[in-house]
């Protein structure tokens, strides 16, 4: 029986849809069969993400309405044979869905797969509480910076209220310079103000945006960035992994080899 | 300029988390202003019962204070009502 993940922020662009290809990705090779789901209608974004968006034939509202089977809807990834994405409709409006019909879906897809990811809307209207309708657990992804860590807030308050049950933290684009001489917030400081449990730190790493430009998400390769997300990975399948160490040397290391790289 | 910027002491990054900390203590009780308004209005009716107090000068807000059973902050709300005269007890 497979584990239905939402990841979910509340504030727009902080990161939803990278750290769902890249959890998504990272569990695959993990070898656990993988299915990533877009909820976002209207505003499709994980295909392009994920290097898919040539291979769309059918989409969730499709399979919601019963235009077709979930297996047609199903795109299989280019490099993963275990992981699959369901896109999202690019013509339609979040009311095409409603919460019971993804609870209906997210628990079909349970009975095949092992990790079942929700890529939520940014907001907390219908796309949100069809994101969240089937969810066993949720990952809340916020930047160190406040207008994120305020949205984290009240996404946390409205998981609680609808009894998800496992609520886990991934502080995004956090940039250790600026921690160390006191202009931003650390991870720590993100913690302790949201009070939930911490599954991941990810720095703020150009490669991601290479990543994307290429649809091939980063997750398990040398950088930081990459490594950070398989940590988050391994957590979500119950592993004991230490947190990165984002500081000094690591951060040399890292530009010795962007120096290389040119 | 303002007058922090004078003293340039303050990391950015704690002035976040600071003003972090008060938004979300009113955005998690859902206490609008109005509301807060008509609490310190009828705790001044209350206290005036007993005691002058400088309504001008009355400050009520909520805060976070440590919790006394489980090692957490739990919120507070705390009121600073200047007593102008002690009246005498009734009856």
């Amino acid at each position: 029986m497979g584990e239905v993940i939402v990841i979910t922020s509340g504030k727009g662009g902080v990161g939803k849809t990278t750290t769902t290809a890249n959890v998504g990705t990272g569990l695959a090779k993990l070898n656990k069969k993988v299915v990533l789901i877009d909820t976002d209608i209207g505003l499709r974004n994980l295909d392009v993400v994920m290097g898919l968006e040539n291979r769309i034939v059918y989409n969730l509202v499709d399979v919601v309405e019963g235009n077709c089977r979930i297996k047609q809807a199903l795109i299989k990834d280019k490099r993963y044979q275990n992981l699959y994405l369901l896109p999202s409709a690019q013509t339609r409006d979040k009311s095409a869905v409603s919460p019971e019909q993804m609870k209906k879906l997210a628990d079909e897809l349970k009975e095949e797969f092992d990790y079942i990811l929700m890529d939520c809307p940014a907001g907390i209207e219908q796309g949100f509480k069809n994101a969240i309708a089937g969810a066993d657990r949720a990952l809340v992804v916020t930047t160190p910076e406040v207008s994120a860590v305020r949205d984290a807030d009240r996404i946390i308050g409205l998981l609680e209220a609808n009894e998800i049950k496992q609520t886990h933290l991934v502080v995004n684009r956090l940039r250790m310079d600026m921690v160390k001489r006191g202009d931003m917030m650390s991870s720590d400081d993100v913690v302790e103000i949201l009070a939930v449990d911490l599954i991941g730190v990810v720095p703020d790493d150009e490669g991601i945006v290479v990543s994307t430009n290429q649809g091939e998400p980063l997750v398990g390769n040398e950088s930081l960035a990459g490594q950070a997300f398989m940590n988050i990975c391994k957590r979500i399948t119950g592993e004991s992994i230490p947190f990165l160490d984002l500081n000094g040397k690591a951060s040399l290391m890292q530009r010795l080899a962007s120096i290389f790289k040119k | 300029m303002g007058i922090a910027d004078l003293f340039k002491k303050k990391a950015s990054g704690n002035v976040a988390k600071d003003r972090l900390k008060l938004v979300l203590v009113s955005d998690r009780a859902n206490c609008s202003p109005e509301i807060m308004e008509q609490m310190k209005n009828d705790i001044i009716k209350v206290i005036s019962k007993y005691v002058e107090i400088d309504e001008e000068k009355l400050d009520i807000e909520i805060t976070q204070t440590d919790s006394e059973e489980n090692n957490g902050k739990v919120p507070a709300l705390i009121a600073n009502i200047p007593i102008k005269d002690l009246k005498s007890p009734r009856k």
